[in-house]
């Protein structure tokens, strides 16, 4: 299976030196080699100062990396774009746009392919030319429809972030994430300010979601369980500096749920990594 | 010694009642402040009956049977101008609006522009906190000398003041904006610019209202100071001449109008802030 797979994501060698104000280099990435595969649900763990947010940053195109390379396609990564969509653990909405309005902030930004049939107004010759235009605000509106609906926030199309719960908003924010149809979809901690339900509930539907609609994702978390849930393959980062310590593919069937948790495989993932990312836990405190 | 005896139990805890930080119901609000107010009317008009304060503080009575008849008459004894604390009004109002809306207009793209250019933020900035701590009436020598003593005189100390005012104001919004906000419209693959229009712009917006309430507020205070540059008409003036002549009845009637036109712009702003910023 894994021969048939093609890559999306390419790391090779990406490090991350920070210069504090004092002149002294903290090292947060050192040497990361990670292929992320099209359509396929990678979450990180490791412990926090792993470095995790910062390679995402770097996937993002909000960070440079100080070595190595990283590529979209085999093309190389230079800056953000809309072919990567990415939902942060403080929802990033925009306070003064709804939630249809928040919905739509990306459409903006996207052009749509259309094969216009031209007549040359001197030979009388038919042809046909490619042209990218903006979205229609009908379309902007039937896309923000499709999503409030898969996020089931249809009734709050009118609401402003602050009439939101913290669920609310994140769904708001993956629907945002989902529109414009990134390529892959960049998640930082999304339900880590979450409370336990609400967390399980956003946990499924984010499943759904990536069930109906395949896309790449990449997922930081740093609940162990949550990454088996989600996860078709996991990747352990080591304790500062960052490196890939370990990647353990999740065999466990798709559609999951939370009942998945049941399963006494599930468990003997969760605990294997588990004590993998302790180990980083107590390489930190030393 | 006697022995004093104790409680055998405990006072029984009583339910606690936590302070509302609410702002109550908007009836009790409005009939509060419209008592206030009377109270302080009464309390006023009881101070200036005192035989020893009443013969320095002017009370009401006196801005009612003095002031206004002066003020407020039709010329047709000939012995006051016609309609003259009207005229003081407009032309007062003339000089703190005008002064106020080029401010504004001015204030707005110089606080953009600092928020977003950090060499024209660098060169700015010290000249607005070197101008920001000194007091208008000091600027007045060299605004006649510049400017003469005709209305752009005391517009531009106007505008001087309340520009500064409403630079700092906005441009701390701008300043303030939050990163995870402009990095979220970068993945979108947003330009610069449309972060600016997109972002920036929406974000500083309840910055800009508040400072066009605190720029409507410098302005006011301005007034008698750009109104030493030498006029008549203008309630500034107006309190400088009766301050001359000792009535106190007009000294008070000029505080009371700048004190309503501040009040009712305030109000204004406020319902503009209201409006415009309902997602806050």
């Amino acid at each position: 299976m894994s021969e048939a797979r093609t890559p999306k994501i390419v790391m090779e060698g990406v490090r991350k030196v920070f210069r504090g104000h004092d002149g002294r280099e903290t090292i947060a990435l050192n040497g990361v080699d990670l292929t992320i595969y099209e359509n396929e649900f990678v979450c990180v763990v490791g412990p926090s100062g792993c470095g995790k947010t910062t390679l995402l940053n770097i996937i993002a195109g909000l960070e440079n990396a100080t070595d190595g390379q990283i590529t979209l396609n085999g093309e190389k990564i230079i800056g953000p774009g809309n072919d990567r969509g990415v939902i942060f653990q403080q929802y990033a909405l925009f306070p003064w746009r709804t939630v249809r309005g928040n919905i739509e902030f990306g459409l903006q930004y996207l052009r749509k392919r259309e094969d216009r049939v031209e007549k040359d107004p001197k030979t009388g010759e038919e042809r046909v030319r490619t042209v990218y235009r903006r979205y229609t605000k009908e379309e902007k509106h039937a896309l923000s429809d499709k999503y409030m609906k898969m996020v089931d926030l249809t009734d709050f199309a009118g609401s402003y972030p602050k009439e939101l719960s913290g669920g609310m908003k994140q769904r708001v924010a993956i629907a945002r994430g989902y529109a414009i149809s990134p390529q892959v979809l960049l998640m930082d901690e999304p339900f880590g300010a979450l409370d336990a339900q609400t967390r399980a509930q956003l946990q499924e539907d984010l499943l759904r979601t990536w069930e109906q609609e395949k896309r790449t994702c990449f997922f930081i978390t740093h609940d162990v369980e949550e990454a088996v849930l989600l996860a078709s393959r996991v990747v352990i980062m080591s304790a500062r500096p960052g490196r890939v310590k370990e990647i353990v593919p999740i065999d466990l069937p798709y559609p999951r749920n939370q009942a998945t948790k049941l399963l006494p495989e599930f468990n003997a993932y969760k605990n294997r990594i588990w004590e993998n990312v302790y180990q980083e836990y107590l390489e930190v405190k030393k | 010694m006697s022995i004093i005896p104790g409680r055998e139990t405990p006072p029984a805890p009583k339910a606690r009642k936590l302070k509302d930080f609410g702002e109550g119901s908007g009836t009790v609000r409005t009939a509060t402040m419209v008592l206030s107010l009377l109270g302080g009317i009464l309390v006023w008009w009881f101070l200036s009956l005192l035989p020893g304060v009443g013969s320095i503080l002017a009370g009401p009575q006196d801005i009612i049977r003095r002031a206004l008849p002066e003020l407020l008459n039709d010329g047709a004894t000939g012995e006051f101008e016609a309609y003259l604390l009207i005229k003081h009004i407009y032309w007062s109002f003339r000089r703190v609006l005008g002064g106020w809306a080029i401010a504004f207009l001015c204030a707005i793209p110089t606080a953009f522009l600092m928020g977003w250019y950090r060499t024209f933020r660098n060169i700015v900035d010290p000249w607005i906190q070197f101008f920001r701590t000194i007091p208008p009436i000091a600027l007045i020598p060299m605004v006649i000398l510049l400017m003469g003593t005709g209305e752009k005189a005391k517009i531009t100390v106007i505008f001087i003041t309340s520009f500064l005012v409403m630079t700092v104001t906005v441009y701390q919004g701008v300043r303030n904006i939050d990163m995870t906000l402009v990095k979220a419209a970068y993945t979108f693959g947003a330009s610069d610019l449309s972060i600016f229009a997109q972002v920036v712009i929406p974000y500083s917006f309840p910055f800009i209202l508040t400072a066009a309430r605190l720029g409507v507020s410098t302005a006011l205070t301005t007034l008698i100071a750009a109104e030493m540059t030498g006029t008549f008409y203008g309630l500034g003036s107006m309190i400088q001449t009766a301050q001359i002549y000792f009535r106190m009845d007009k000294v008070l009637l000029g505080i009371i109008c700048i004190g309503a036109i501040g009040f009712v712009l305030d109000r204004l702003l406020l319902l503009a802030e209201k409006r415009f910023t309902r997602w806050k």
